[in-house]
């Protein structure tokens, strides 16, 4: 299996810090046709395309823009979501990288589509080596006169800003990216009120993914509808996929949905030595763990499939481990992120991730006792079910999947987990 | 007149535990829920605050969806099936309250809200008979660093309603939360002491906290002390809203005027007698309304603003040091009553004053704070000895084990118990305004006031304002309660166009019937209940501005009176005009120093032999907390 050029079509064609180069390759052709189109019909392209989400929640991206464009409220704002905060996800950097403009040319048509006036970038902090790259393509965006007042002479004005945060895993989070912009320490809060109606400075607010939005561009040159000729019937299209851990060559990759994970791993130039995979786990940090069989090997990588043997697409990182990682030092690793990254308002991921971890440790020492591994269990589905957050709730996916996946692991006393 | 038309409030039809109820769009399944007569736990959530949904421990199931949703934060929609005694809630709902028992220093018995605690309650409501988690637990020292509040962060359980408190009550946000994840903890900026930051020792985040993290400083002990100690003649104030609030922990419903009982039981308490801060308050408006009038004749500060209200006093000093002429130079009326209980009192009584204790009931925490000033200090002793607050009278009072409600009512002592309704009325916001204006709009225009109620001082908005016509001028003035709405007043003030001549602050919601110190439970709607009580109080006292009291005479000690009422940080004395030292001739006539004189010869013979009398060194050791 090869992977496919249609979001990475731009990729290495332009140099990546100049507009001229850009609209040599059809740069910003996309705005000039959709500001001839309906704002509606935009949201419709996106639906017709089938377009989840790329962040991880898998929101139907076309309804998301219809309901937002209807949300009356001036001066709303677009957000794109650069958080990128999900462990071994990194797809949403390559496409910052190799494709600035296109990511700005998306954030402007978002804008005449919702009627925005304020577009946001919120770029993780770790990407700092980036920033002037962003700041550049704003600049000259502004300097065409693609960004600022009466873009292409259509009476619509929007601007882009960029900003980044302090590293906080938790402000991927919709309500705490938003908090993190305004200056407030960067922790989710309840909802309602829904960010669409009352986000960013209180005005109505629109969230996507990088991939996401970097998607719309292409999609309204897609004049031959190639796009839908990839994937399943309820996977339409590609996807950027980034494959880290035991593998002999990480990186990202974009492939049609429906590539078998064997074939994923294989692009990835396969485990590394020819080890044994212990597990896999999708989607980052938050994501569900499998193992590594032929059974899920086989499995196409589409949201459905993926579903029917319990991982999900989310964020669309894939994390291979070999045999030399044992399942409880895997949960234990992935713990220690949680423990550490958990905003700390909600008693139940609170307090709950710390019991957690002291129960790993048993587990790993082999003192852990049928009790104790009964309350583990129940205060991750009690975290699950009860948070405040997505944190919260998926912050022990990857336990609750292992103990059904691997049940050998998860017995009482000196249990031999090697 | 076309009638205007109301848009109709949409209706949500749902069930909980499959009882049909029908609420307003908009309203929580928490509030839809009290409706079907079920009370769903609660930590977070406090009727007057914002909703933050942290502690989680509402979470119910709705009939359809995985995730289990948080009562107070999600509002009702149409045809909503909610079940809040499921296995999935019950059991959710027991291991949030392990969770929390894990990381809670359980030192219950010996803790300031035994049996006054949100969580204990919880735990005795839910039969949590054992807790299988370890403890995680950190305990460190309680933070004792001011006079009026102690913190325990080992018994914090991070819900944010101390900060809410802090934040939006009083626009202070001297508490926040620091920290991430596990580490977490409610605290001040920088981690400095409470008073070393803007806060001003209200004590509004002691009321909001469900547990025993944010307390009063207690200080029974040492008044039991005083009390037990042969030497010692103990006198005690008590504020005009302790008598409206006492009741509440006694099973009598919010608002209940209890000062017969109240004053009975701290009599049967062992003070010597008991007095009532209204007489503090009528000294209060002689002197702050005359100096209104003196500042309007002879072109001094204006808008002269109150300073009965130690925390609003402190807030001046903190954040608007520049503005500070606008304070009232006059004393507040506890430290009022405590000169002149040091000094005037002992005299006629015939009590050596280093015998004297005094002992001040109060509402507040603050007021533990405003005694110990420097600035309060007279040839440096304290005129008020210890401020008890509402709770700590009621601790008093189930420790030596009366049955508060059965008590028969008794009168305060006189003739420091004898008050006016215009010092009853000091415990509501907009009360000291409205007393002012009793007796200053009498002494500007000489005439008799006839309508002697204020209607736009009083109730429960944020800023109130009222236009008064003294004859030679009309008079802007202003109430706010809670400081954010003096925040709000000061903005004008402090630029000097502010259109008020004379504006009254007090700290807590609702004035001191919401007091810092009032007890547990008490919310606006508790309040508002106390307010209708405070003016009940007015409506029945026979004198109801504070120019009216009783005695005629003039006494060779007014001028002194004067002064004692004075606030020291004011550079002069006021000017002490002869009315005003007319105005004075009641506080001490000869017949009732004579009356006084008699009283404390009945001093009760008390029966701890000198044996048994406790050194106060070993109240310390035994009370180690204090």
């Amino acid at each position: 299996m090869e992977s496919v050029k249609f979001l990475t079509q731009n990729f290495g064609r332009y140099d990546t810090s100049s507009i001229g180069s850009y609209m040599n390759v059809g740069g910003f052709s996309a705005l000039r046709k959709a500001v001839t189109m309906d704002g509606e019909d935009i949201a419709s392209l996106i639906a017709e395309n089938n377009v989840k989400g790329r962040g991880g929640a898998e929101y139907d991206m076309g309804r998301k823009w219809s309901q937002a464009r209807k949300v009356h409220g001036e001066n709303k704002v677009i957000i794109c979501n650069a958080d990128e905060g999900e462990t071994t996800t990194f797809k949403d950097r390559e496409l910052i990288k190799n494709d600035p403009f296109n990511l700005i040319e998306a954030m402007i048509i978002a804008g005449y589509v919702m009627g925005a006036t304020d577009g946001y970038i919120y770029m993780r902090a770790e990407y700092a080596c980036y920033r002037p790259l962003l700041l550049n393509a704003i600049r000259q965006a502004k300097s065409y006169g693609f960004l600022g007042t009466n873009i292409l002479g259509r009476g619509f004005d929007f601007n882009v800003h960029l900003y980044s945060g302090a590293g906080a895993y938790v402000c991927g989070e919709g309500t705490a990216l938003i908090r993190s912009i305004e200056g407030k320490a960067g922790r989710p809060r309840m909802k309602p009120p829904f960010i669409k109606v009352s986000g960013l400075f209180a005005r109505p607010t629109c969230l996507n993914n990088v991939e996401s939005l970097s998607l719309v561009p292409h999609l309204l040159l897609d004049e031959e509808k190639i796009y839908q000729r990839y994937g399943t019937e309820n996977s339409v299209g590609t996807k950027m996929i980034s494959v880290a851990g035991n593998v002999e060559k990480p990186g990202v990759f974009e492939i049609p949905f429906g590539t078998k994970i064997r074939d994923i791993i294989a692009m990835a130039g396969g485990v590394q030595g020819g080890r044994r995979i212990q597990l896999i786990q999708t989607g980052g940090a938050s994501g569900k763990v499998q193992a590594g069989t032929d059974e899920v090997l086989d499995t196409p990588y589409t949201y459905e499939d993926l579903q029917s043997i319990n991982l999900t697409v989310g964020s669309g990182g894939v994390l291979v481990v070999d045999e030399r990682t044992s399942v409880i030092d895997f949960l234990r690793m992935n713990q220690e992120f949680f423990s550490e990254e958990c905003c700390g308002q909600c008693t139940p991921c609170r307090e709950g991730n710390v019991h957690i971890a002291m129960f790993l440790e048993k587990l790993k020492n082999g003192t852990i006792t049928e009790e104790e591994l009964a309350l583990m269990g129940s205060i991750a589905e009690v975290m699950s079910r009860s948070s405040l957050c997505g944190l919260g709730e998926t912050a022990q996916n990857s336990l609750l999947a292992a103990s059904r996946v691997f049940p050998e692991v998860f017995v009482a006393g000196g249990a031999d987990h090697a | 007149m076309p009638e205007t038309q109301e848009k109709p409030v949409e209706m949500i039809h749902l069930t909980i535990n499959n009882i049909p109820v029908t609420v307003p769009k908009g309203t929580k399944i928490l509030q839809a829920a009290q409706q079907a007569h079920i009370d769903i736990p609660h930590l977070c959530f406090h009727e007057d605050q914002r909703i933050k949904a942290h502690c989680r421990l509402c979470s119910v199931e709705v009939i359809g969806r995985r995730r289990l949703y948080a009562a107070c934060s999600t509002e009702c929609w149409e045809g909503m099936e909610v079940h809040t005694d499921t296995p999935i809630v019950r059991s959710t709902q027991v291991s949030i309250l392990q969770l929390m028992l894990a990381n809670h220093n359980r030192d219950c018995l010996s803790c300031p809200r035994n049996q006054n605690c949100d969580l204990q309650k919880l735990c005795s409501r839910f039969n949590i008979l054992r807790s299988p988690l370890p403890s995680i637990v950190k305990i460190g020292h309680r933070i004792k660093t001011n006079p009026s509040i102690i913190r325990d962060p080992s018994k914090c359980i991070r819900c944010g309603r101390c900060i809410r408190a802090c934040k939006d009550v009083q626009g202070i946000a001297a508490l926040t939360y620091a920290h991430r994840s596990k580490d977490i903890v409610v605290t001040t900026a920088y981690n400095k002491p409470m008073e070393a930051t803007d806060c001003v020792l209200c004590g509004q985040c002691s009321l909001a906290c469900p547990t025993g993290a944010i307390v009063e400083r207690d200080a029974t002990a040492k008044v039991l002390w005083a009390i037990q100690s042969r030497q010692k003649h103990v006198i005690c104030q008590v504020a005009p809203a302790v008598r409206v609030a006492l009741g509440d922990a006694f099973g009598k419903r919010p608002g209940a005027i209890a000062t017969g009982q109240m004053v009975t039981a701290l009599k049967l308490l062992g003070f010597d007698k008991v007095f009532d801060t209204n007489f503090g308050a009528d000294l209060t408006i002689m002197e702050e309304g005359m100096e209104f009038l003196d500042r309007l004749k002879n072109g001094g500060t204006l808008p002269m603003m109150t300073s009965c209200c130690p925390a609003w006093v402190t807030f001046m000093e903190k954040e608007y040091g520049e503005s500070l002429a606008h304070l009232s130079t006059s004393k507040s009326p506890m430290m009022m009553f405590g000169a002149v209980a040091k000094t005037i009192y002992p005299k006629v009584a015939g009590v050596s004053p280093d015998d004297i204790v005094t002992v001040a009931i109060m509402p507040c925490t603050a007021k533990k704070a405003e005694i110990q000033q420097t600035q309060m200090l007279r040839d440096g002793k304290q005129d008020v000895d210890y401020v008890l607050t509402t709770r700590e009278l009621i601790k008093l009072i189930k420790s030596v084990g009366l049955t508060f409600g059965d008590l028969p009512e008794s009168d305060f002592d006189s003739p420091l118990g004898e008050a006016t309704g215009a010092g009853a009325i000091f415990g509501a916001t907009g009360g000291v305004m409205e007393a002012a204006l009793r007796t200053v709009y009498e002494k500007a225009t000489g005439k008799t006031l006839e309508k002697i109620d204020f209607e736009d001082v009083r109730g429960m908005q944020g800023i109130k304002e009222a236009t008064v016509d003294l004859g030679s001028r009309t008079v802007h003035i202003a109430v706010a309660h809670t400081l954010k709405n003096a925040a709000k007043l000061m903005k004008d003030v402090e630029s000097g166009t502010s259109p008020y001549d004379f504006i009254e602050v007090m700290a807590c919601p609702g004035g001191c019937v919401g007091g810092g110190g009032q007890p547990i439970g008490t919310t606006r709607a508790v309040t508002r209940e106390r307010i209708k009580a405070i003016y009940e109080i007015d409506k029945s006292l026979p004198r109801r501005k504070s120019h009216s009291r009783s005695a005629k005479k003039r006494t060779p000690c007014c001028t002194r009176i004067t002064r004692l009422c004075r606030r020291p940080m004011s550079s002069e004395i006021f000017p002490n005009s002869n009315e005003i030292l007319l105005s004075f001739s009641h506080v001490l006539s000869y017949n009732e120093a004579r009356n006084l004189a008699s009283i404390t010869e009945c001093k009760k013979e008390r029966k701890i032999s000198d044996e048994h009398q406790q050194h106060p060194q070993r109240v310390e050791q035994l009370h180690p907390h204090i």
